[in-house]
């Protein structure tokens, strides 16, 4: 009972974020619904039994394939009002070309039926007792350990592909020189500068940092005033 | 039992590759040339593996080591050494030598071998997606060059289409048969019952996605563009073991799992290679860049190799294992002659840049005609040779129209390999190219004298074939 009404509840989300997602006219929100609507797939997997594909999914499809959605959208100049502007003229195209479909997976939907053994057919059961990541887990790093070995490589040309065609060492570009960083002591930093009431420490010269070897204090004071002078023009 | 042992070569290689790359990031200096010298020795290490080998099984059918696997190993890794040896000097002429580059077809060979063992399909498709994805990176190597990012991203959509072409007929075959493994596929369509229309579909599928890998027509289109627009030395690698990889996986695939179904495809692998040999001959004769020369020639090239599929019997195999040897020995040569081609310091390819090249370096232009003979398949050159055997299978075979159609192909094409002899030889010298750097001249050397003297003893070579055909189509 709790199961079938948690189904309905994923399924009617998931349904309308699908349809938010093609809806929606801010393409960022049509990512969020998309993240949504995978969320929902997962949690249905989750009722299914199937939780190895919920986990991926949302490992692989929110974690990384929905994020690089965002950074698409977001930093790539796409004009999505141009993108849409056929879409009257193409709907009725569109509608008979989906509805042709929709009837062909009616028709193949109708005229389904599983072999008698397919129970007994399938190359690798799911054991009993265990569960379906554990099983997943055992034939893939004992039957295809070898396969699944090489997927890795591809992964790693890919890295080292992503690098090669990217990586510039300009002498312009500042690196992060992480000794520098640690061995920084705390009175390079810090500097406690006490502040009497009503006076700010910007008044007090204590606003650049590191302090310039000390020029003439009057000097100084009337570039901090130029400064502020420049700021509220 | 895994039975990993039998996996050994591909193992080292990989290590040693993983090896090779943390040396190149890890080292301050330029580190390229230590890693190629690094990489030749993985190369040599995994070839002497290999030549050691034990023969079965692994992984669960997995992967297969035989004569047949261990033959097209031995040539895939003879055709990275020799590419990686022209690209040494090559890429630092040109401001692109990076310790990636060695490492990345190292890693290509590795996938390429795995191509040339698989004995499953998912092998098989994981072999060329690793063999794939460098050739993409390495097509687009001179990344400040339009012409190359423009190569790289050609061939990456072109073979994105292609793999997934492969992968559903792979889908296609394991839907309608149950199983992937090839020998289970060849025990299974021992009853001809079993050949069902979906599988014969999936098959055809499988076919066009391996034939767009070896550049057959129609399926060729990327070829030119790649070839021009990819650092030479990449030309090379392009041109010698992606093209045996894939060939073996043809022959494997084509003559284990589906040779009981050689009715079925022996018509679809005719065209192909008859629609190859025209266009390599003919749309090679309007080029001038000798870059694009050479890749219509490859197409032609793969055309005849095809022939020995197309006869589907051991013999046919056997032309087209021996093509293969010669062909990758006397492309790199010829490529070798490309690679020197550089005047005060940029690289040129034209053919007429080639003229009076026999006053200015009679040395080069000799081992350029030596090459461009053989291509043409003169008597003596070893191109004759490669091409006797694959006529004479298919004549054995009835298959006289391939024969016919190979030999007067051949003759068109000689027109055009022909033209630049006689560039280099009646043309009036034109300025004379840059010093030729030691490595390009004992590529060119050894491969010059593979190509001359190959009629003397061809035995060898003809005797590893020979086993290694045996195994399929029996």
């Amino acid at each position: 009972m709790i199961t079938q009404i948690l189904f309905y509840l994923f399924a009617v989300v998931l349904l309308g974020s699908a349809a938010a997602v093609v809806s929606a006219r801010n393409p960022v929100h049509s990512v969020l619904f998309l993240i949504l609507a995978f969320f929902n797939a997962a949690a249905l997997f989750l009722i299914a039994g199937a939780e190895f594909l919920a986990m991926i999914l949302v490992i692989v499809y929110v974690g990384a394939v929905a994020v690089l959605f965002l950074f698409v959208v977001m930093m790539l100049d796409v004009d999505f009002a141009e993108l849409r502007s056929g879409f009257q003229r193409y709907l009725p195209v569109g509608a008979t070309v989906g509805a042709v479909l929709l009837i062909e997976l009616g028709l193949v939907l109708s005229g389904w039926t599983f072999a008698t053994d397919s129970a007994h057919l399938r190359m690798s059961p799911a054991p009993v007792g265990m569960s379906n990541t554990e099983a997943l887990g055992r034939i893939l790093y004992t039957d295809y350990v070898f396969l699944f070995q090489i997927a890795g490589l591809i992964l790693l040309v890919a890295m080292i592909g992503a690098i090669v065609l990217t990586l510039r060492r300009r002498k312009t570009s500042r690196h992060q020189i992480i000794r520098v960083q640690t061995e920084r002591a705390v009175t390079e930093t810090l500097e406690m500068i006490p502040a009497p009431l009503g006076a700010g420490v910007a008044s007090m010269g204590g606003y650049r940092r590191p302090k310039v070897a000390e020029p003439e204090p009057v000097v100084a004071e009337e570039a901090e005033a130029e400064g502020h002078g420049h700021g509220h023009h | 039992m895994t039975n990993w042992t039998l996996a050994l070569p591909e193992i080292v290689l990989a290590v040693l590759g993983l090896g090779i790359l943390l040396v190149g990031v890890l080292r301050k200096q330029d580190s390229t040339l230590l890693c190629t010298m690094f990489t030749l020795g993985a190369l040599l290490i995994t070839a002497l593996l290999v030549l050691t080998r034990s023969t079965g099984f692994a992984f669960h059918g997995q992967m297969v080591k035989d004569a047949f696997s261990g033959f097209n190993q031995i040539l895939i890794l003879s055709g990275a050494a020799l590419s990686i040896i022209l690209a040494l000097d090559w890429n630092r002429a040109q401001g692109i030598a990076r310790f990636e580059f060695p490492v990345l077809i190292l890693f290509s060979s590795v996938g390429m071998m795995v191509m040339a063992a698989a004995s499953n399909l998912m092998t098989l498709y994981l072999g060329l997606e690793l063999q794939s994805l460098a050739l993409y990176v390495l097509a687009a190597f001179a990344r400040d060059d339009l012409r190359s990012s423009e190569a790289g991203l050609k061939y990456f959509v072109l073979s994105g289409l292609a793999s997934g072409l492969l992968l559903y007929g792979i889908s296609l075959v394991y839907g309608f048969s149950g199983t992937m493994d090839l020998m289970a596929l060849r025990d299974l369509l021992a009853h001809p019952a079993n050949a069902t229309a979906g599988l014969v579909v999936g098959i055809v599928f499988v076919l066009v996605g391996l034939a767009f890998k070896v550049s057959a027509v129609p399926f060729h289109m990327w070829t030119p563009d790649v070839y021009e627009g990819a650092p030479t030395p990449v030309t090379v690698f392009f041109s010698t073991a992606p093209k045996v990889a894939a060939m073996a996986l043809l022959l494997r695939v084509m003559g284990t799992s589906f040779a009981s179904l050689v009715g079925a495809w022996q018509l679809l692998v005719i065209i192909v290679s008859i629609a190859s040999m025209i266009l390599g001959a003919l749309a090679a004769i309007g080029q001038s860049n000798i870059k694009r020369l050479m890749a219509y020639s490859s197409i032609g090239h793969m055309g005849y190799a095809l022939i020995g599929l197309a006869v589907g019997t051991a013999a046919g195999v056997r032309g087209t294992l021996v093509y293969m040897v010669i062909y990758v020995f006397m492309t790199a040569g010829a490529f070798g002659c490309i690679l020197a081609m550089r005047r005060q310091g940029k690289a040129v390819e034209q053919v007429s840049d080639l003229s009076g090249l026999a006053s200015n370096d009679p040395f080069m232009a000799m081992a350029m005609a030596v090459f461009m003979f053989s291509l043409a398949g003169i008597p003596l050159m070893s191109g004759f040779f490669a091409k006797l055997y694959i006529f004479l299978a298919s004549v054995q075979a009835g298959l006289w129209t391939l024969a016919i159609i190979g030999v007067l192909t051949s003759v068109v094409s000689a027109f055009y390999y022909i033209r630049v002899v006689k560039v280099m030889y009646f043309d009036p010298a034109g300025e004379r190219f840059d010093p030729r750097p030691a490595s390009l001249t004992v590529v060119v050397a050894a491969t010059g004298l593979f190509t001359a003297f190959f009629f003397l003893f061809p035995a060898p070579i003809v005797a590893a074939a020979q086993s290694a055909a045996g195994v399929l189509f029996h």
